[in-house]
């Protein structure tokens, strides 16, 4: 019986990375009759696990993706069982707030942990930050929760012996090669692979495959869900300034010399 | 940070286009039976000073031994290039007015010019004519958020009129690969058709009112924001689509169209082009109100684009043993409600897999696939020209014939022996089709190393006869312009030309618009 590699990727819906989203009020994103998307960083950690499941035939690998949202997240656990993941679970936070209103980061880690005790992972994947609120540390939060060890912002991964994994992470000007012990959470960068098209017939037949379906307020009891942090603005950021196309180099310095910059 | 990398990614597979830099004879030596009239007069000192009385210094360009003025002179399919010494460009209508009250006086012929992203060699001298850029004028002039009419220059670049209208939550019911470039006044000139005919139709009917300056300098002004409007003859229509020969378009007012709230991309892979061709049928009548549009590619068109595009993965894989399908269809739905798109476009699918008639297909899951899908459909013209040239055609044909011209032309290449992917020694790559089966339109484009004599007399006039004997068009979208002035008869008889060559008499009498061209 060869060694079992249990893989979890937690997704999340987000807004579709290519949109302008708009301010509703001073403190809220207006997300109304706009696209909705798997975030672009999770969608790189469940190839990943889908690479390695393809790579690994010598290991008994599986691979289970879960979400934290509303109903509306079947949709993207859909395209991941299209994909080829083997097992997809949605945690409602219907009751919480639906579209757009996000748990903290640390209530995440929290309700994951928990997923997590049941004592079925071995390995998470998962991106290095959700494109919409940028915080960049729901990974380092489960790894400190569990006790586990971490590799962040990885671009390259490998199992070594089925127990270990050796993973490439950018560093400030180079890369750095770690290797490290089963169980891990690794959070993916931009470079790791990418994502392939879900297969027109794979998506027809995951309509029929079933979605585990957990309810975060009652399924959930022992996690804290009181918010720690208060949003107390959220602003646009500046309008770029157009640019002008100049016919010629003199042209190009008496510009600059009105505006002073020679 | 994850848009930029995407943005990135774009960026570096079109900077390939840059490909290396191979110096273009003139038009006028390649094409020696055409001859400069002689009733032009030559640009001299007692001209230049008078345009230096209506424009300022930064809105004339000379050409100067290191300054050929080349991306003016030369057409974006490095096919045609002119010799003209002078560039003029207005800010003003009434500045327009005057240089051709000017230039018709003294007979000076004029090539008016948009983006320069026209593919029949019109935007561009033939000899030394000037030539009149309208990149000058490029000011939105107003918006209606009721209507959705929006009037601007005809300087205004498609992208940028989309983008302007976009934020208020409408769209230019025309879309092409050359948006970037292109402008309005340019789409109004060639009746540009583009991705979105299918679902908006033609300019004939969202063009609401233009604005424009006749050869003797007359303003015609209708710049009106009416849909209804049948009072006597509707004199603007003559002008879309007359390829700068008729008056210099200065102003357009165009209705677009409320935003779809949801876009779908579809990519699939059929293989046969009577199943390409049934797919459309049940699209049609299934998707209905929200299909934008249907577009076709044949394998051999994605296998230039593929070594065009190496850091974009093809979405679709070969089957088990390799084989790739012949055809792929892009499929977009627009509506305004997306939930419904998605059963609709779905179950549509379902459908067409469960009937065989497609092999492979894929659904863009967000706005980066759908991008991305497309630039397999947009990105076709760039590789089939990225070698060294492109011979292109762009053709109506009836639907059951459109792929036989295709079929015919490779047939003929391979006969003279012209032709090979991999052999440098044989002028022709490939020979390649795709195009909008929505309206009947294909384009047969023939990737070649070099321009050659002997492959244009293998094509002409035989793709032109072929067209004539299926009583298709000689040209769909593109225009007539230098390339396609002499076929003209394929498409038209002979009291049609007439009585267009009796309409250009009427507008411009001294025949100073665009000389050599279309008429
Ligand atoms: C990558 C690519 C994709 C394309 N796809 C499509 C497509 O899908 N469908 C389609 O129909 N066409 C397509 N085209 C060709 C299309 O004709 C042009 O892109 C566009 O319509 C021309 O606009 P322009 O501003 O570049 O005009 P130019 O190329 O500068 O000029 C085109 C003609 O119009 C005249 N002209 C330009 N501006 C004016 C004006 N203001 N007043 C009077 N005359 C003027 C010129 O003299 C010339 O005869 C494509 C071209 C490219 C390069």
């Amino acid at each position: 019986m060869s060694r079992q590699l249990r893989i979890l990727v937690p997704v999340k819906r987000v807004l579709d990375s290519q949109l302008k989203p708009r301010l509703l009020s001073s403190t809220q994103i207006d997300t109304a009759n706009l696209k909705f998307s798997i975030n672009p960083f999770d969608d790189i950690a469940i190839e990943e696990s889908l690479l390695l499941k393809k790579r690994h035939p010598d290991l008994q690998v599986s691979t289970h993706a879960i979400t934290i949202g509303p109903s509306k997240s079947q949709d993207i656990l859909r395209n991941c069982l299209a994909k080829g993941i083997d097992k997809a679970t949605l945690i409602s936070n219907e009751d919480k707030g639906g579209d757009g209103v996000t748990l903290e980061p640390l209530k995440v880690a929290h309700v994951l942990k928990e997923v997590v005790s049941k004592g079925e992972v071995d390995l998470i994947i998962m991106g290095k930050q959700a494109i919409d609120d940028d915080f960049n540390m729901t990974g380092q939060m489960i790894a400190g929760l569990l006790n586990w060890s971490q590799a962040t912002n990885v671009t390259k991964l490998e199992i070594v012996d089925g127990t270990h994994v050796r993973v490439v992470r950018e560093v400030d000007g180079g890369k750095e090669t770690l290797l490290a012990k089963l169980p891990l959470v690794i959070t993916t960068d931009l470079g790791l692979n990418t994502p392939r098209y879900v297969k027109l017939q794979s998506l027809m037949k995951a309509k029929k495959k079933p979605i585990e379906k957990l309810d975060l307020i009652n399924d959930f009891p022992q996690v804290d869900l009181q918010p720690r942090l208060k949003i107390v603005e959220v602003e646009e950021p500046e309008t770029k300034k157009q640019g002008v196309i100049l016919n010629s180099v003199d042209e190009l310095i008496a510009k600059l010399k009105e505006s002073k910059l020679v | 940070m994850f848009k930029k990398a995407i943005v990135s990614i774009r960026y570096n597979s079109l900077k390939k286009s840059n490909f290396y830099y191979r110096s273009l004879s003139y038009t006028s030596e390649r094409y020696p039976q055409v001859q400069r009239d002689t009733k032009f007069k030559r640009l001299n000192e007692d001209d230049i000073s008078h345009f230096n009385s209506i424009l300022s210094k930064d809105q004339i360009l000379h050409a100067t031994p290191d300054n050929p003025l080349i991306i003016y002179n030369e057409d974006w399919m490095k096919k045609y290039k002119g010799q003209s010494s002078l560039v003029l460009k207005p800010k003003t209508t009434t500045q327009v007015s005057q240089i051709l009250a000017y230039c018709n006086k003294v007979q000076l012929a004029m090539v008016p010019q948009g983006g320069n992203t026209g593919l029949v060699g019109g935007s561009v001298p033939v000899f030394d004519e000037i030539i009149l850029s309208l990149s000058n004028m490029n000011n939105i002039r107003s918006f209606d958020e009721l209507t959705g009419v929006l009037k601007c220059d005809a300087g205004v670049i498609l992208q940028n009129a989309m983008d302007y209208v976009s934020d208020k939550g409408h769209v230019i019911p025309l879309d092409l690969g050359a948006k970037g470039s292109c402008q309005m006044g340019g789409v109004v000139a060639t009746n540009a058709g583009g991705l979105r005919f299918i679902k908006y139709g033609s300019l004939h009917g969202s063009v609401l009112g233009l604005e424009v300056v006749l050869p003797n300098g007359q303003i015609l002004n209708s710049m009106k924001s009416l849909r209804k409007d049948n009072t006597g003859y509707d004199w603007k229509q003559l002008f879309i689509g007359s390829e700068g020969t008729l008056g210099i378009v200065t102003g357009v007012s165009i209705l677009t169209a409320p935003k779809p709230k949801a876009n779908n991309v579809a990519f699939l892979a059929v293989d046969s082009f009577s199943n390409v061709l049934e797919v459309f049928k049940r699209a049609k009548g299934e998707l209905n109100e929200i299909l934008s549009a249907f577009e076709f590619m044949d394998s051999t068109a994605e296998k230039l684009t593929e070594k065009y595009l190496p850091d974009l993965p093809f979405p679709l894989e070969s089957d088990q043993e390799g084989n790739e399908p012949s055809f792929y269809v892009l499929i977009e739905t627009s509506g305004s409600n997306k939930e419904h798109d998605d059963n609709k476009l779905e179950s549509f699918l379902e459908k067409v897999m469960e009937s065989e008639l497609i092999v492979d297909g894929t659904i863009a899951q967000d706005e980066t696939e759908l991008t991305n899908l497309w630039n397999w459909r947009e990105m076709i013209p760039e590789s089939t020209q990225m070698n060294g040239g492109v011979y292109k055609y762009d053709v109506s044909l009836p639907l059951p014939d459109l792929y036989s011209l295709v079929e015919a032309t490779n047939e003929r290449l391979k006969k003279f022996n012209l032709m090979s992917e991999t052999e440098s020694s044989k002028p022709v790559i490939a020979a390649v089709g795709f195009g909008h089966i929505g309206d009947g339109n294909l384009h047969l484009n023939i990737a070649v190393r070099e321009y050659n004599k002997e492959v244009e007399k293998v094509l002409e006039p035989f793709i032109y006869e072929f067209v004539s004997s299926k009583n298709g068009s000689i040209s769909a979208e593109h225009g007539l312009g230098f390339q396609k002035k002499n076929y003209i008869k394929y498409s038209k008889n002979d009291n049609e030309i007439q009585i267009m060559k009796d309409i250009k008499r009427e507008f411009d009498p001294n025949g100073i618009l665009n000389p050599y061209k279309c008429v």
